[in-house]
């Protein structure tokens, strides 16, 4: 599953435990603002999709991922470069 | 209009509003009226038993250290007003760094005002861009901030996980600059990092090691160097960073290194160059403290054994703590949440004992903490009261206890 959708749709899977207070996932969800996530919580997530598909990212490309769809794109661009 | 930009604090300031609203002590404003010893403080009239200041090897009131500090400032004045690459490198200064070669056997020291500022510089300096930097995830928010600072890639790998250091050193480019950042002693759960293995997986990927012995130096290792010394890994670390705040007992940091280019980083590490170097006093105090160290094995042996009394006490109590055994001389009792924690707290400093309430984002997510740090100087008797204290302080918490063994 690695196309857009796949990408997406995978990561809402592994968001769904962390969504402590169960807001509904979209797009334009975003982590701190509407999830209220922690920075610490981030990083653990971040470390578990670097795990899924095998890519890094780095956490300085953090403060730029704001939303979930953010995240997809960015996941997605690095799967496709590993090709 | 104006934005108040203190605003976004809301949440906290509610936060912290709701705990003192329990009626408990601002676990975040001590004030030690008096400091009578460097195990004992009088705290709002009370005689306190000081047990959270890593003042490890008690040589805050050190007659020696005190001495040197005094001559400094009579000496030298009250401070340099200046950086290290100006008017404020003295003499003391440079003594300060010949006790810390000494002290680690290396060819370089460099004196940074504080450890966080040399955390802060060397990580930032070090590894610049298209370089990586890895991290344990549970590093000090010095390292974190390091890291922000520098123009690296940054990458974090699960704590004291060698596994997870290798899948993630695994992903990077094979002609990358890569340093790895590790800490010999981590302060919140008191945990040994393992570093043989971290040390190895770092160098057969081409990385240049970084450790942090804030809570090693003193008491680690034959020469009291710390953790990295003890596992017998000095070969194959670059560079190793600490401060004066802990063991040393007065304030500052430092990195030393044998790496042939280190000098130039005093001219190119910004919280080195752009900031005041320590007053006289101050360093002179320190290099009094670091020769002492290098041959206090007595005060090494009690320091560890009044750690082990503290730990096995409170494990005998039912106490859940962060590490089975005592591995450094942080001992570190798990709490269920924030309000139990602040009201333990609480109730340990209303019955004379300071600890240090840790919650994160200093500590992992989810963790909670009342951290002890033991000092070479606690007597057997002051152990033995805080043990019968945190007793007490459990029952009128109704704190849930494991069964004592
Ligand atoms: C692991 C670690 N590194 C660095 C520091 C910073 O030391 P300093 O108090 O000298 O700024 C600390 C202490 O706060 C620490 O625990």
């Amino acid at each position: 599953m690695t196309d857009r959708a796949g990408v997406y749709a995978r990561i809402l899977e592994l968001i769904e435990p962390l969504n402590a207070r169960k807001v509904a996932l979209g797009e334009h969800t975003s982590f701190a603002g509407d999830m209220e996530m922690d920075s610490l919580t981030v990083m653990d997530l971040v470390a578990s999709m670097e795990d899924e598909w095998d890519i890094m990212i780095p956490l300085n490309m953090l403060p730029d991922l704001e939303t979930i769809g953010q995240v997809a794109d960015a996941v997605h661009g690095l799967v496709a470069k590993k090709g | 209009m104006t934005v108040d930009l203190l605003a976004k604090y809301d949440p906290l300031i509610a936060e912290h509003a709701g705990l003192l609203a329990t009626g408990i002590r601002d676990p975040f404003g001590i004030v030690m009226d008096e400091v009578l010893s460097p195990t004992q403080a009088i705290i709002k009239g009370k005689a306190t038993i000081l047990l959270g200041t890593y003042n490890y090897m008690g040589m805050t009131f050190d007659a020696d250290v005190v001495a040197a500090g005094q001559a400094a400032l009579r000496d030298y004045g009250a401070g340099t007003t200046g950086s290290r690459v100006l008017n404020g490198t003295y003499q003391t200064h440079k003594e300060c760094e010949a006790a810390l070669k000494d002290f680690y056997g290396m060819a370089h020291a460099m004196v940074f005002s504080t450890g966080y500022q040399a955390n802060l510089g060397m990580v930032s300096t070090l590894a610049g861009k298209g370089d990586f930097i890895i991290l344990d995830a549970d590093s000090h928010a010095s390292i974190y901030d390091g890291c922000k600072m520098s123009n690296a890639d940054i990458v974090r790998f699960r704590h004291n996980d060698a596994a997870d250091l290798e899948k993630r050193l695994k992903r990077l480019p094979a002609d990358a600059g890569k340093l790895v950042v590790l800490e010999g002693v981590y302060s919140m759960l008191g945990d040994v990092a393992p570093l043989p293995e971290l040390v190895a997986i770092a160098k057969a990927h081409g990385a240049m090691v970084l450790v942090d012995e804030a809570h090693g130096m003193g008491f680690f290792g034959a020469h009291g160097r710390g953790v990295y010394e003890e596992q017998g890994v000095a070969d194959d670390v670059d560079f190793v960073v600490g401060t004066f705040s802990k063991s040393v007992g007065t304030v500052g940091g430092f990195c030393v290194s044998n790496h042939p280019r280190f000098e130039i980083l005093r001219l190119v590490c910004r919280p080195y160059t752009f900031t005041a170097s320590l007053p006289p006093a101050v360093v002179a105090s320190a290099a009094t403290s670091i020769r002492k160290l290098m041959t206090a094995h007595d005060k090494r042996a009690r320091l560890w054994e009044a750690t082990r009394r503290l730990h096995g006490g409170l494990k005998a109590r039912g106490f859940r703590l962060a590490t089975d055994t005592p591995e450094s001389a942080i001992v570190s009792v798990l709490m269920p949440d924030q309000e139990t924690t602040a009201l333990m707290w609480s109730t340990l400093i209303d019955l004379g004992v300071y600890v240090n309430m840790s919650r994160p984002p200093a500590t992992p997510a989810g963790v909670f903490l009342l951290r002890c740090s033991i000092c070479a100087l606690h007597s057997d008797e002051q152990i033995d009261t805080v043990l019968g204290r945190f007793e007490q302080a459990a029952q009128l918490c109704n704190l849930a206890r494991n069964q004592a063994a």
